[in-house]
């Protein structure tokens, strides 16, 4: 391990080099607009604060978006135009159309599945003593910490296949068998359900950010508010349905909305656990397929237009709504 | 509030136990229970699996150990540096850190850059600053997937206008780190710009009129009164974007073009592959990728959810 260390010394110091050149030329500029005295200070200061931001932003978001945008409506080496052919193979080609199937079932179950779970935990949890509550939200809300190729090894060894002969080592196929099934099939490669495997991960993964979110919410509602509703003779579950549940509805839904979008793009997860393989394919894992594998950049671009189009309105309504929320407070 | 408490202590009370009894039910506390097993036993068996010896792991599950317990370090001494037996190329410790060189450039420049940005568009108001704001904040939309190949394009040829070599071309060598590092910079800072802006914006202006009457230039209000007041939310975005490139893997998949520069989790999606039936290895390298965040997770927890909850749009 020292000898890691060593050869790693030049890796560090290339690292505070650059850290180093770096505050050093910003310290610089800013100290010396900061001499400059006048009206000359202000322009030089918003061009020398703004200025590396502006210029990040434009050649790493603005001007890919765009080429990305133009390349979706070239051939696959960008040589020539071939208008919406791509977009026309990721919709009648039979593979392709699976990869939209499999993304569409992922938005739809993964997202519900983690904010219901997340919500009515969240009331539960809020019903607990102090401690009780801190370590239930604490062990379902870890899995947040953890990265997707992480998670993903962790629910490898759950799947765990063995011929029915041997003894188990996956979780999952021992569990089964406990109940009484002889022959566990090997659950990454049982199409269709093995999308539903993957989708565990996800829902293992945003559920605690559910939990934690609405539960911040729900402590928030006034208590004049609940007090109300009990001496209007609302009941519990009464309560959660017709009072609890309107009032947090902004944060439900921005929970929703943003466990949708990481539920769009996910990549790491399908990378991971089945490299796409066995019909287990998203959108998101495709364009890269498709980009750097295949090779085939109109493709791949339009595969990544269509994953932008698709965010589009979730990130419209999602604002609009952190917007109102922000002006009521 | 707490007034409001002492003088109706019994409708409060009242209240609250009815809403007890609806969901402090045994079924409820057992379901929560029951959540909390699913979710913590699949991390506990891997932990317990990275300690078992590989007969052992490829033998039977990890329930099994504390049958007969039988544990040791060899999985991490193995996927750490290696051995000759597996092909692990020297070990995850070495990707571990290429982690930490990738991950702490990547959190502090855009910081950096996010607090200088986000000041001007709050309080140096100029013509167009508003349209500025908005369009970075418009640009979180964007996935990342809509400018890699771009970018990768723009790292290995340059920028051309006609004959017209603008930009040369970046050599492979200097590309390594650099790449990845200028990439995390470009996706952090519309978020990063975002969030301290939040934060900037709600700040007194009584301060800054103050500042400016006493000669105060735009500069020193920059570095004397605003960095010192911002700590809170860099400390809380610092988190966020941390753990976000230390647990990332498509941006490293795209840009890491030398085996030298490979963070872990690339290490570990490609050991997945290669060494799939190795569980005892997995796991231990698995754990050792989540060090870091877990460290965090326990140490920060505070910081670690505000961060998340503020920057969880991201991606």
């Amino acid at each position: 391990m020292t000898e890691v260390l060593l050869d790693s010394l030049p890796k560090f110091a290339t690292m505070l080099q650059m850290l180093v050149g770096f505050f050093a030329i910003i310290g610089i500029l800013i100290f010396a607009v900061g001499l400059i005295r006048g009206r000359a200070q202000r322009p030089l200061a918003i061009i020398v604060l703004l200025g590396p931001s502006l210029l990040l932003v434009t050649v790493g978001l603005v001007f890919p978006a765009i080429r990305t945008i133009i390349l979706s409506f070239k051939n696959s080496s960008s040589t020539d135009w071939v208008g919406f052919d791509n977009y026309g193979f990721i919709f009648t080609n039979p593979g392709q159309q699976r990869v939209l199937l499999n993304t569409l079932c992922w938005i739809i179950i993964a997202p519900i599945i983690s904010t219901a779970l997340g919500l009515v935990l969240s009331v539960i949890a809020d019903q607990m003593k102090g401690k009780a509550e801190a370590i239930a939200k604490s062990l379902i809300f870890l899995p947040m910490a953890i990265s997707f190729v992480g998670a993903s090894v962790i629910w490898n060894l759950v799947y765990a296949y063995r011929d029915p002969q041997y003894e188990q080592t996956g979780l999952f196929s021992q569990m089964v068998m406990w109940f009484g099934v002889d022959n566990p099939p090997n659950w990454i490669l049982m199409e269709p359900w093995n999308n539903f495997f993957l989708m565990m991960i996800m829902i293992w993964v945003e559920t605690g950010f559910a939990l934690v979110v609405l539960s911040a919410s729900i402590k928030a509602i006034p208590k004049d508010v609940m007090e109300a509703a009990t001496l209007d003779g609302a009941s519990g579950p009464r309560q959660f349905v017709f009072v609890t549940v309107p009032m947090i509805r902004g944060t439900l839904i921005v929970v929703y909305t943003t466990i949708l979008i990481a539920v769009l793009k996910v990549f790491d997860i399908v990378q991971t656990m089945t490299g796409g393989n066995f019909n287990t394919s998203v959108v998101a894992n495709e364009m890269y397929n498709q980009t750097f594998v295949q090779f085939n950049v109109g493709r791949g671009s339009a595969l990544a237009v269509v994953l932008f189009v698709a965010v589009i309105p979730l990130i419209y309504y999602n604002i609009r709504q952190l917007r109102r929320e922000r002006s009521e407070r | 509030m707490s007034a409001r408490i002492e003088t109706r202590p019994d409708a409060d009370q009242r209240d609250r136990k009815k809403v007890r009894r609806a969901f402090s039910s045994p079924i409820a506390s057992a379901f929560v229970i029951l959540i909390c097993v699913l979710w913590t036993v699949p991390t506990f068996g891997t932990l317990v699996t990275s300690f078992r010896p590989q007969a052992d792991a490829a033998k039977n599950g990890w329930w099994n150990a504390f049958l007969h317990p039988n544990f040791t370090l060899a999985n991490y001494q193995e996927v750490l540096v290696g051995s000759s037996g597996s092909n692990l190329q020297g070990g995850i410790f070495q990707s571990f850190i290429n982690s930490l060189v990738i991950t702490i450039p990547a959190t502090i420049i855009p910081l950096a850059l996010a607090a200088m940005a986000a000041y001007v568009l709050a309080w140096v108001r100029f013509k167009g600053s508003d349209i500025v704001f908005f369009t970075i904040f418009a640009l979180q939309v964007v996935p990342l997937q809509m400018s890699l190949l771009p970018i990768l394009q723009f790292f290995s040829n340059g920028v051309k206008i006609g004959d017209f070599q603008l930009i040369p071309p970046m050599t492979e060598a200097i590309q390594g780190f650099w790449g990845i590092w200028i990439a995390h910079c470009m996706f952090a800072m519309p978020l990063a710009i975002f969030l301290v802006h939040n934060f900037v914006s709600s700040l007194p202006s009584d301060i800054f009129e103050a500042a400016t009457v006493d000669g105060a230039g735009v500069m020193r209000i920059f570095y004397s009164i605003v960095l010192p007041l911002i700590k809170p939310a860099l400390a809380s975005f610092g988190i966020f974007q941390f753990l976000w490139v230390w647990n990332d893997l498509l941006i490293s998949k795209t840009f890491a073009n030398s085996p030298f520069i490979l963070p872990i989790t690339y290490r570990i999606q490609m050991m997945t592959g290669s060494l799939g039936s190795r569980m005892d290895l997995l796991t231990a390298g698995a754990f050792v990728s989540m060090l870091v965040p877990l460290i965090v997770f326990f140490c920060l927890q505070k910081y670690f959810v505000r961060g998340l909850l503020a920057g969880s749009v991201k991606g």
